[in-house]
């Protein structure tokens, strides 16, 4: 029965046959690619009808044979958690080899400390943003924005300063966002603790103060 | 509009009518969106959540966004429905969940050409989708959606980081322009690595079918900006339609003729494998469809293969998904019994296509 097994560099293959049993322990000694003089990276085994037939390739030829297509581009959400997760001083994750990865050292205990640290208005801690990559709220951004900065420069091809469309509405003032936010979030505590008059006029007072940016 | 409307036919950015059809499958741009004084949906508490559905739906739908507007509240929604939508890519993974408690819907507009999802990971995700490399006319939809949307909501914005998003990797313009390649000339003759590193070196992130995460399945490859922050949506755009589409649009190009003139019995071997396949088998999966469709589409564009349209194949990339196939046949089916109703289908699309 045909079977094949196609895998990367370890020193050993396991062959694994197509009636669930498994050849192990096929030793492999560090050779050159079959194609050129450049090192073999990838090698597969392949049985076709009780042949085996041994491919070494380089990256390269492993590219062209199709063998080694990188199916997904690592997402730029695992560099931000990467860089975040160094910050927070677990390098042991990140690919010491790539220094586009591993990203700067400095402040490392500083972050540490930081990780407690939580947003005056949400109440999201440093250490629960590393862990999701999302922040909870527009607030965020200036309780993090230290940190955030190098982040952002990295994320964003050094890209710190938003260029490009501005909103046109009066709303779009930062204090006035955060007012709006602490009323709301006022709002909220009314109706948990069920002040419903208290609550029915600070919905009032957010319309007001929603139409008066218009 | 009705979603029971949509199975019978591919969006109008399936249509392949849209400038470079035969390279470029669809152009998408999507923008994230919060309104401020809220915290953004991960953090957000359901009331909150409830507050900006509302919100929406009555800047959406009530005060006429547009002219046809189809207002899907996900949490009412049957788990094939939703299905149908992320196969559609009106809606994401994320989005369709499986948690009915979360407020959450999409505004889907007249032809599908637009989407918005309300409380995805931001609390408008707003999507304009084309036909071919026609990123320009995206932009102006979406633009103007967004003028009208800002002009009744507040965004979160700052002066110095632009449109707030939940993931920093978002903020600054918040823009996302994805174009969708059909590139299966580069895969065949191992070339498309080389598109990878090139993209990667300009900071694009090239992806599968259905975005992050997804393997590039049918020679189907998506690549996108990665940098919202420090450039404008112009300068993005730019970037896309003078340089990096014709670009790999030109290799692909290569790619084919190479073919043509150097390999052609392999060529048409692999099509007509395809055709072969396709007209007869009896049991077929999703994957193998998506690439022997590949094929196929490759030589309905070099003119090897006459008497099917292009319509034809690009209907079948999505009719032959799985909640598109039980929407049709109007039962659901387990995978031994859509397999054999996938294969059934495509026989009968193809009927009139001699070998």
């Amino acid at each position: 029965m045909d079977s094949y097994c196609v895998g990367s560099w370890s020193g050993r293959l396991t062959i694994q046959c197509g009636d669930g049993g498994a050849e192990k322990g096929t030793a492999l000694v560090k050779r050159k690619c079959d194609k050129c003089d450049k090192a073999a990276t990838h090698h597969s085994v392949e049985i076709i009808n009780g042949e085996k037939i041994e491919k070494h390739l380089c990256d390269q030829h492993a590219a062209e044979e199709g063998i080694s297509i990188k199916t997904v581009q690592a997402p730029i959400n695992e560099l931000l958690s990467n860089f975040v997760k160094l910050q927070g001083g677990q390098p042991e994750e990140v690919d010491q080899g790539d220094e586009s990865v591993t990203g700067p050292t400095a402040d490392a205990s500083e972050m540490e400390v930081k990780a407690g640290f939580a947003c005056p208005e949400c109440g999201l801690t440093f250490a629960q943003f590393r862990e999701k990559s999302l922040l909870g709220c527009p607030e965020c951004y200036k309780a993090f924005e230290r940190q955030l900065c190098s982040l952002l420069e990295r994320a964003h091809e050094g890209g710190v300063h938003h260029i490009g469309k501005v909103p046109v509405r009066a709303g779009a003032d930062e204090n006035r966002q955060s007012q709006l936010m602490r009323m709301r979030k006022r709002l909220d505590e009314a109706v948990n603790s069920e002040d419903y008059e208290l609550a029915a006029r600070l919905r009032d007072d957010i319309r007001t103060f929603e139409e008066s940016a218009e | 509009m009705n979603i029971n409307k949509m199975t019978d036919h591919a969006g109008e950015w399936l249509r392949g009518s849209g400038p470079h059809h035969d390279i470029v499958i669809s152009s998408r741009i999507r923008l994230a969106r919060n309104i401020a004084g809220f915290p953004f949906v991960n953090r957000a508490n359901v009331r909150q959540q409830h507050e900006v559905l509302a919100l929406c739906h009555e800047h959406i739908v009530e005060q006429k966004l547009d002219d046809d507007v189809l207002w899907i509240d996900l949490r009412d929604s049957p788990q094939l429905d939703r299905e149908l939508l992320v196969e559609r890519h009106l809606i994401s993974k994320q989005h369709a969940g499986s948690n009915n408690e979360l407020p959450r819907a999409v505004a889907v507009g007249v032809d599908e050409t637009f989407a918005i999802m309300i409380n995805e990971e931001d609390h408008l995700r707003m999507q304009v989708l084309r036909s071919g490399l026609q990123l320009t006319e995206a932009f102006s939809h979406i633009n103007h959606l967004d003028d009208v949307l800002e002009s009744k909501l507040n965004y979160a914005y700052s002066q110095r980081f632009g449109y707030l998003t939940a993931c920093p990797t978002n903020v600054g313009t918040g823009i996302r322009v994805s174009v969708m390649l059909h590139l299966p000339a580069l895969k065949l003759t191992g070339e498309i690595e080389k598109v990878r590193r090139a993209a990667r070196d300009m900071h694009l992130a090239v992806r599968g079918l259905f975005g992050e995460g997804s393997e590039a399945i049918g020679d189907l490859y998506q690549i996108s900006n990665q940098s919202t922050l420090g450039k404008s949506e112009m300068e993005i755009l730019a970037d896309f339609e003078t340089t990096v589409v014709p670009q790999i649009i030109a290799y692909e190009k290569q790619a084919r003729q190479a073919l043509l003139q150097q390999r052609p019995e392999q060529l048409d071997d692999k099509i007509y494998r395809a055709l072969a396949i396709l007209k007869h088998a009896r049991m077929m999966g999703t994957e193998e469809v998506l690439q022997l469709l590949s094929h196929l589409r490759l030589g309905v564009n070099l003119g090897r293969i006459n008497k099917i349209d292009m319509k034809t194949v690009n209907d079948l990339f999505l009719l032959t998904q799985p909640a598109h196939l039980q929407r049709i046949t109007g039962r659901s089916m387990d995978p031994v019994e859509r397999r054999a109703e996938r294969a059934a289908m495509i026989r009968a699309r193809l009927k009139g296509c001699e070998l």
